[in-house]
């Protein structure tokens, strides 16, 4: 059985336009996720944020190895992976705040970001939930015989998920052109890798599958670039798919409701050493590809777009009442409604009186205006002005992070 | 019209799918080689090739998985499931992935798959077998969910379901795989989601039943009317979601007595919801609550004569229906006596 190879391609910079490009990325998702979490300190964001900061040359480094009609298929942790397959900024942020530009049209949220167009497959709420998926969209490419691959990414908590063996195991069997990424950020949540998982070297955990692993820094864009194009192009052309370890660190919490008992400043600040961003740009200024001039350019460039996408998201309305049953079902001929009940019997009892409208209601998707009024006038529904959080520790603590 | 089985007529509609849509894709534990457990799928595996009519691991929750994921990208998967109580397996690909894609990704994806299982006592399978369990799936918005009891509907529902833009649970009865029935030869012969079929016109109490309840309503029907003079209309809803209340509401405003009798359990079951709308929407037409035959709300004994007792039969219906119309104060009629 051919493998990959065990030690990844010699790491030379890329062109210039392209190392610039990655740069570029890298810093737009550091300064979208910072702005993100201000956003939500300020109320914009609600429900749970989960943060990639830290993690962008995992992000970066592996959706390069792709081509446009590869397929990227992600987690709850996500913007980055809409962002980097070429989602604006704007419809990332929109999402977050809910609204009706959102890139999933405010339905989703931060965990659910989605992109059909630039094949982003989707941020996916439960952990391990997008392995069998990826690998039916796999399926999906094997069956046209075209040569797409696709590019699973997942964190280490998820490779304990029954899915994960299930799916490598099918994905082996079938001969699935799936690239499988754990991107280990060295927690499931608030549990330490040594404490959530027997086998830590986690690449090592689909090969009683017959799934072979490899590993890259992934605080290295260029070390995850090299062994993500060696994992893609081996799965591509050998028709096996790879489980590939990105070894990284988030530097924020698992989510903004994280007070991060579980580890200590000063391990976080030996990571932040190693923090991927500025050891790229620092590189590339290095070798002579940007100046230093550039990269502050650069940066404030990123800042800017952030800027934007701020102000489109405030200014892109909240999803109009009426649309709440929309896409509940996909309707062809059929009018809303139908899929919940099957009645259009305009003359049904006449005698029953409110009890029936209520019913009618619940059944027939129509939203009574007493209920809207009171909401757009924040009489109903909300504990804090603006948007609903969920009760975690440190929500509940007060804790604005 | 042809004479077929039950099993019969689910093979020819995938057979008949399989031919006509490229798309179409089976997957599912022992549906080729082995023919499927039920042999549903029998001898597609040689008809239409290892490519289109997959052996899979014993793996649920992630061939479901699978499924969505194909779907989302073009292909229309046929799920098999061995039972209903492996569905459970892959409760989580079934409702927080195929039913929610679509409206979560603000419509931009699409999951037409069909997940298909069998449910029901008679057997002794035992407690994680036997169970009906519609009343689930059923709760979900974003699936579809048919539970047909003929051939015909068999048939004419999974071609339907296969076409279907959207997820389907298509849930068989064990005890019905081996029934015979008159099937329309005519390969475009569809059954549309949300009609039900109006099994026998009566006029003193409408009889709902669910899955292969309706067969066991049709006999009470015949018991009724021979031995009681009661002419009971019997109503199979065909599919639960989209549910036709429409036919049903008429029925009970014509006979002003309603029974519903399902295999599943009391609580939080079919009959419970339906028996809402019908009291929220036709209550003044109601000479008499709306009555439920159901089955016992116990996990499925093995014991031949425990589990009879566990899942209703036509005496029970027959007996319900004459409480209603006398008017008696008997309550929910639980199939072994609770």
């Amino acid at each position: 059985m051919p493998s990959p190879s065990p030690e990844p391609p010699a790491q030379s910079l890329p062109e210039p336009e392209r190392a610039r490009e990655w740069l570029e990325t890298m810093t737009l998702i550091r300064r979208f996720e910072e702005r993100a979490g201000e956003m939500y300190a300020r109320a914009k964001v609600g429900g749970f944020l989960h943060l990639s900061i830290g993690e962008e040359a995992t992000i970066v480094g592996s959706a390069r190895a792709l081509r446009d009609d590869d397929y990227l298929i992600s987690t709850y942790r996500s913007h980055g992976h809409a962002l980097v397959r070429g989602t604006p900024p704007e419809n990332v942020m929109a999402e977050l705040f809910g609204r009706v530009d959102g890139c999933s049209g405010g339905r989703g949220g931060s965990m659910h970001m989605f992109d059909l167009a630039r094949r982003f497959m989707g941020g996916y709420g439960i952990v391990g939930g997008n392995l069998p998926i990826a690998a039916g969209i796999a399926l999906a490419s094997d069956y046209k015989d075209s040569d797409e691959v696709t590019l699973c990414t997942f964190g280490d908590g998820a490779s304990n998920q029954g899915t994960f063996g299930e799916t490598l195991n099918i994905a082996a069997l079938w001969k699935l052109p799936v690239v499988f990424m754990v991107t280990n950020n060295q927690f499931g949540m608030g549990t330490a890798l040594r404490r959530h998982s027997a086998v830590t070297d986690l690449q090592r955990k689909g090969e009683s599958l017959g799934v072979p692993g490899m590993r890259c820094d992934g605080m290295d864009v260029l070390d995850t670039h090299a062994v993500l194009a060696e994992a893609v192009r081996h799965v591509r052309e050998e028709r096996q798919p790879v489980l590939v370890e990105a070894i990284t660190y988030r530097f924020r919490g698992h989510s903004m409701a994280d007070p991060e008992q579980y580890r200590t400043k000063e391990e976080v600040a030996s990571w932040r050493e190693r923090d991927p961003l500025p050891a790229f740009a620092e590189l590339l200024v290095r070798e002579g590809v940007i100046e230093e001039s550039e990269r502050e350019r650069i940066d404030e460039q990123a800042i800017a777009r952030v800027d934007a996408a701020v102000e489109f998201a405030d200014a892109s309305p909240f999803p109009s009442p009426e649309s709440l049953y929309d896409d509940v079902y996909v309707l062809d001929r059929e009018v809303q409604g139908w899929y919940s009940v099957a009645t259009t019997d305009g003359a049904a009892d006449e005698s029953s009186g409110a009890a029936r409208d209520g019913a009618q209601r619940a059944v027939n998707d129509e939203i009574p205006q007493q209920l809207t009024d009171a909401l757009a006038a924040g009489e109903e529904g909300r504990e804090t002005p603006g948007l609903d959080r969920p009760d975690t520790a440190a929500n509940a603590g007060g804790a604005d992070r | 019209m042809t004479q077929m089985r039950y099993r019969e007529a689910l093979n020819a509609a995938l057979r008949e799918e399989l031919a006509r849509d490229e798309r179409v894709v089976l997957m599912g534990e022992d549906i080729g080689v082995f023919g499927g457990a039920f042999k549903v799928t029998d001898g597609l595996l040689e008809e239409f090739g290892e490519r289109r009519v997959r052996d899979t691991p014993i793996s649920e929750n992630t061939i479901v998985g699978v499924g969505v994921g194909a779907a989302m990208t073009g292909l229309r998967p046929v799920v098999e499931l061995m039972t209903i109580n492996f569905a459970l397996l892959a409760f989580d690909q079934i409702v927080n992935h195929a039913a929610h894609i679509h409206y979560m990704f603000g419509g931009q994806a699409r999951v037409p798959l069909v997940v298909r299982m069998p449910q029901g006592a008679g057997h002794q399978l035992g407690p994680t077998h036997s169970h009906c369990l519609e009343a689930l799936f059923l709760h979900v918005p974003g699936l579809l969910v048919a539970v047909p009891a003929t051939a015909a509907d068999a048939k004419g529902l999974l071609k339907s379901a296969i076409r279907d833009e959207n997820p389907v649970i298509f849930i068989e009865h064990e005890s019905l795989y081996g029934v015979r029935g008159e099937v329309p030869d005519d390969d475009e012969y569809l059954v549309g989601f949300g009609q039900a079929r109006v099994a026998r016109e009566g006029s003193d109490v409408t009889l709902v039943g669910i899955s292969r309840m309706a067969l066991t309503a049709e006999r009470a029907a015949e018991t009724l009317a021979a031995e009681h003079g009661v002419q009971a209309e019997v109503i199979d809803p065909r599919t639960l979601r989209p549910l036709d209340l429409d036919t049903i509401l008429a029925s009970v405003r014509k006979t002003n007595h309603c029974v519903i009798v399902e295999e599943g359990w009391p609580h939080g079951g079919v009959g419970a919801n339906l028996a809402a709308l019908i009291g929220e929407q036709a209550f003044d037409h109601l000479d008499a609550p709306v009555q439920r035959v159901t089955g016992a709300d116990v996990p499925m004994p093995y014991s031949k004569p425990l589990e009879d007792l566990a899942y209703p039969h036509a005496p029970q219906i027959v007996a319900a229906v004459l409480a209603t119309l006398n008017r008696s104060s008997t309550s929910a009629a639980t199939a072994g006596g609770a």
